[in-house]
């Protein structure tokens, strides 16, 4: 496929994109139409079932997903360099089967390091 | 290209993705409460409740479009956009029909419809900080962690399927089932025979990425209230709803065109797929989406840590041996 039309089968992507953004645009705007607008300070205070809201907004709290953040991060990177591989896989050898085994199984190492570590587990 | 024949199917989705939210809304609230020994909605539109979603929708429309005073109010307006926008760039990607009735057609479009999936975790995360609330924000963390864990074993079990067909275009990934035949087999049969577990490692993932009991954590209703939407009010509320039903569909959709073999069925002769194509792949799809709620109304929900371990312990380790397995298999063929 020549370059351009590649590119322009991806502007098709960014149009639908915006179609997206227009449909939330039109959809919103009809409802402020409709919509009453009778604000008050216990209207726009925040939930918290029906008492005053206690301590700040962004209250702290633990974070236990970092850790699985990085484990995404690590198993992300290898989707984008497997699907590659998988596309042509039928037309390459045993060598290249072997070596996606032993690229998958040095990431599997890093996932058995985190379960062997206890981060799937905090009750 | 032809831009106008694009437009006319740009067209025809702006139109779909709400029919496809209304048909399975109406589906979900019907199948459920039968499970549950429960008529459901039965006064609206006269028939059977078939009015009940409209009804609920323009009762929406008129909600007051409340912003907590707190909330960081540009992220707190734009996050349903965000879902939104997800939602309709996987719809975009789904073959509904032999070439000219699907609408992009593209090398990467498998890919480009897992990353399209993916943008519904920013919007849902940008829902949750937003909104001041502490609720909102766990079920945001929730909702996030959970898209992330459960978004590897989908990628993982569509590799296998990209291994057989040896392509990454959904039309040609059809196209390849309807010429495989396991073993000599004299009919061809689709992916779901030879990629059985990668496709029950798709629906569990599938049922995970659209926040389904048993994986509904970030809206548990008992502990969280509404999770990430419940700062949300009137139509940007319901967006987060109808979103979540439209991805339902587009979810089955797309495990449909994987591993059921898409709008193909065996047998029919090609040019009759025009017509014959969209409802085999309606038809599948409803199967699939039944599957999705009788699982959500099966099991009772998973805890937040056993959902993790499921994911990384279990289904990963599953699907990356798939992947495993299905190279042998295509290098011994």
């Amino acid at each position: 496929m020549p370059i351009d039309a590649y590119y322009r089968s991806y502007l098709q992507v960014a149009a639908v994109g915006l179609l997206g953004l227009g449909l939330f645009g039109a959809m919103i705007g009809l409802a402020k139409v409709l919509q009453p607008r009778r604000l008050s300070d216990l209207k726009s205070s925040i939930y918290e079932c029906g008492v005053e809201p206690l301590g700040d907004e962004w209250s702290q709290s633990q974070v236990r997903y970092y850790v699985f953040a990085l484990l995404f991060v690590v198993f992300d990177v290898e989707a984008i360099f497997v699907f590659p591989w998988a596309v042509i896989m039928g037309t390459l050898s045993w060598a290249a089967l072997v070596e996606m085994v032993i690229f998958i199984l040095i990431l599997a190492v890093a996932l058995l390091y985190a379960v062997r570590k206890g981060v799937l587990r905090w009750i | 290209m032809n831009w106008w024949a694009f437009v006319l199917r740009l067209l025809v989705i702006a139109a779909l993705i709400p029919a496809a939210a209304y048909v399975l809304g109406y589906t979900f609230l019907k199948v459920l409460a039968h499970m549950q020994y429960r008529l459901g909605p039965m006064e609206a539109g006269r028939f059977h409740g078939v009015g009940q979603l409209l009804a609920d929708g323009l009762k929406f429309l008129q909600k007051e479009d409340l912003v907590p005073d707190k909330a960081d109010r540009p992220v707190f307006l734009f996050a349903p956009a965000v879902v939104l926008v997800g939602v309709v760039l996987v719809f975009m990607t789904i073959p509904f029909g032999p070439p000219p009735l699907n609408i992009v057609n593209l090398d990467s479009q498998l890919f480009v419809m897992l990353a399209a999936s993916s943008l519904g975790t920013i919007g849902v995360l940008m829902a949750g900080w937003s909104s001041a609330n502490k609720y909102s924000m766990m079920g945001g963390f929730r909702a996030a962690g959970q898209l992330l864990a459960y978004e590897l074993p989908l990628i993982l079990a569509a590799v296998g399927v990209v291994m057989q067909a040896g392509t990454l275009n959904l039309d040609g990934i059809v196209e390849a089932q309807s010429q495989f035949h396991l073993f000599g087999t004299a009919i061809p049969i689709p992916y779901v025979i030879p990629q059985i577990i990668g496709f029950v490692v798709f629906v569990i993932a599938s049922q995970a990425e659209l926040s389904q009991a048993p994986f509904d954590m970030p809206f548990a209703e008992s502990e969280l209230v509404a999770g990430f939407t419940t700062e949300y009010s009137g139509f940007r509320y319901l967006f987060f709803f109808l979103a979540e039903f439209a991805s339902n569909f587009a979810f089955a959709a797309i495990g449909a065109t994987l591993f059921l073999g898409g709008y193909w069925v065996p047998l029919v002769p090609e040019k009759a797929l025009w017509i014959v194509g969209p409802i085999a792949l309606a038809v599948k799809i409803g199967v699939l989406v039944f599957i999705f709620f009788w699982m959500r109304s099966t099991y009772p929900r998973l805890r937040e840590d056993q959902l993790q371990r499921f994911a990384w312990k279990w289904l990963i380790p599953i699907a990356l041996v798939n992947i495993g397995l299905t190279g042998v298999l295509k290098v011994v063929a």
